[in-house]
């Protein structure tokens, strides 16, 4: 049974529409992304959630309960901050409790909560600590601690690792899932970060300009994206504008340009179409084995991969290989790309971020 | 490379000049003429000696001038304390529009000198004054309540003219503050009063201290407020000073109080910074 079901959420600032029309629900112990850039409306709907906002129209459900009339102090949910808001006079300990303590709950009892809870952040050696003597990590935990302990029946996580550096967001990003995992809890995140939604989550939504764009799992939504927003924020991809001929059921055919190409099985109606293809699908191969040929204009060395620009008949395509200590192609080098048909998706155009 | 050095000096020394001659000189002449004696028929005399403070401190006239001094101070600073920091939370909160508008109220008596605020005060405490015209009228009272020439009517005075100083000192110390911080106790519970009192107030705790210096030292060495409200009857110590200084003409123990005062301030504060510092040792970064 769903936990959250939100329906038809509106949210209206004078003249614009910071979020239209947002229906979606998430189920008990899943964790769910809410993935978009910044003025998607992402963190709109998570501050209406949390009862910071209020929807101009449409429902929010928790437990079939309507929030709509209850404030954000009696919903019960634990939110973690992007800025941690960790209150800067109190002790670990003290942040943490804090919740327990507007609960009334008796003081051994609280203690013991406090005490699991913070060993489940692995933090219970610096309980006496105050936040401002903490790394930003440590913080983050602090944070996570005190949103927990409460056990709501959803965690909200608004860019909970932003304010961390890209090794230390690694780090988190499997932390935040075990620690989800062991408390069960049932979790929204927020994030711009699609790396971090996809590491995190059981299923994104991805938001452009206040609506639902797709809603899928990390993997489907990277492989089956729906359009081009999509396919171009998750990841990086090569949209190439083309042509879809018509034709009978079963493979595509594609032009563009003077140049064909085999598509997958499609059932978009003849017409302009976007296709988009990762990088990392774009083989190197021997001449007349290709499918287009072209020159290498740009190489960059990642460590553990190589990055492409290839310049051919379709534009300039990226391609990405995984660093195997084989000599790769030099700048200003003819190269010739193949890839499989099914490996294309072609979506609407004009779809592209 | 030494004109690297001496850049720094070169550009702050006529600050340091400004300072040296207008601060440091009178101060440094005043405690020189505490130690001199007075004599009615020839003056101030060049003697070196502690007569002075003897004099102030053996007297329990001026025990009762610093005593009133300091309370008026202190319950100056509470009322503004209690006024101001709730003042400055809501100005925090308020659309930036209104709170543009609120700043220029709270600031808009500063603009005014203390002096034409004061007699506006008086106008109004008087046994003929407005308020008290107003209550007999209303039948409240049949005889005057006393307000001027009270230690209750200065520190009314007082605190309109401290109150600016204790909002701003606040406001710069809630501006800080992570508002988000207020939306977590929010989240896990917290009524708003609760909130207020659990996690802005100690918060605000730097500001509600710097406010309360401000206002302390500037209370406890107000001249023109008692002077007009207090008149000779109700004296605190630099009213005394003045009179010790052009009624009297005894300048040796007018500055003797003056340094007295001067001292006890800076002790009262230095004690009240440590105090407030050490119990909010992890606010003050």
């Amino acid at each position: 049974m769903a936990i959250l079901e939100l329906r038809d959420l509106t949210k209206r600032f004078g003249e614009t529409i910071a979020v239209d029309r947002f229906t979606l629900s998430v189920e008990k112990g899943e964790f769910v992304s809410l993935l978009g850039p910044s003025g998607c409306g992402k963190t709109t709907t998570l501050q209406m959630v949390a009862g910071f906002e209020t929807p101009t129209s449409g429902s929010i459900a928790l437990n079939g309960r309507d929030l709509s009339k209850v404030p954000a102090r009696a919903r019960g949910l634990g939110i973690v901050f992007q800025t941690y808001a960790l209150f800067p006079h109190m002790t670990v300990e003290e942040n943490v409790g804090f919740g327990l303590e507007m609960r009334k709950v008796p003081a051994d009892e609280r203690k013991r909560r406090i005490a699991e809870t913070l060993d489940l952040v692995h933090l219970s050696h610096l309980s006496a600590r105050y936040p401002r003597q903490m790394s930003g990590g440590q913080r983050q935990r602090v944070a996570l601690a005190r949103a927990l302990v409460i056990e709501p029946e959803l965690l909200l996580l608004d860019e909970p690792l932003s304010n961390l550096d890209a090794k230390l967001r690694e780090e988190m990003q499997l932390e935040l899932r075990r620690i989800q995992q062991e408390a069960g809890v049932t979790t929204l995140l927020v994030t711009h970060d699609q790396s971090e939604a996809m590491a995190l989550s059981d299923r994104i939504a991805v938001m452009q300009g206040g609506r639902l764009i797709q809603e899928a799992t990390p993997f489907e939504a990277y492989d089956r994206p729906t359009n081009g927003f999509v396919s171009s924020f998750l990841g990086k991809s090569n949209a190439i504008d083309a042509h879809l001929e018509a034709g009978g059921p079963g493979a595509a055919q594609l032009r563009c340009g003077d140049i064909r190409l085999d598509g997958p099985v499609s059932s978009q109606g003849p017409g302009a179409v976007l296709v988009s293809l990762r990088p990392e699908r774009i083989e190197f191969c021997g001449e007349g084995e290709g499918i287009v040929s072209g020159t290498v204009v740009e190489r960059v060395f990642l460590g553990d991969q190589w990055l492409f620009k290839v310049k051919t008949g379709l534009g300039e395509l990226l391609v990405v290989r995984r660093n195997s200590g084989r000599r790769e192609p030099d700048l200003g080098e003819a190269v010739h790309l193949s890839w499989q048909a099914e490996h294309l998706r072609i979506l609407e155009a004009g779809s592209a971020a | 490379m030494t004109g690297d050095r001496a850049r720094p000096w070169l550009l702050s020394a006529p600050a340091l000049l400004l300072f040296a001659v207008m601060l440091v000189t009178p101060l440094v002449m005043t405690a020189i003429l505490s130690f001199n004696s007075f004599d009615f028929y020839g003056g101030i005399q060049p003697t070196f000696g502690f007569s002075n403070y003897a004099d102030v401190l053996g007297d329990s006239y001026f025990y009762e001038i610093f005593g009133r001094t300091f309370l008026i101070a202190l319950v100056t600073t509470v009322i503004c304390a209690l006024i101001g920091t709730p003042q400055a939370y809501f100005l925090l909160r308020m659309h930036p529009f209104w709170r543009s508008l609120m700043i220029l109220v709270v600031l808009g008596p500063l603009l005014i000198s203390v002096v034409v605020r004061t007699l506006g005060w008086a106008i109004l405490l008087g046994n003929n004054g407005v308020i008290n015209e107003a209550l007999r009228n209303i039948g409240l009272i049949e005889r005057p309540l006393k307000m001027m020439y009270t230690s209750g009517g200065i520190v009314l005075a007082l605190v309109h003219v401290m109150v600016p100083f204790m909002i701003l000192a606040v406001w710069a110390a809630l501006q800080r503050q992570d508002p988000a911080t207020e939306k977590a106790a929010e989240s896990l519970g917290a009524k708003p009063f609760t909130v207020f009192r659990r996690i802005v107030l100690p918060q605000a705790m730097p500001g509600i201290l710097s406010g309360s210096l401000i206002v302390f030292s500037l209370s406890a060495s107000a001249f023109a407020t008692p002077a007009i409200l207090g008149g000779r009857r109700v004296k605190v110590v630099s009213t005394t000073v003045y009179d010790e200084f052009l009624n009297t003409l005894n300048w040796p123990l007018g500055a003797a109080i003056a340094v007295i005062l001067l001292v006890s301030v800076l002790a009262i504060m230095v004690a009240w910074n440590r105090l407030v510092e050490k119990r909010f040792a992890a606010v003050f970064q």
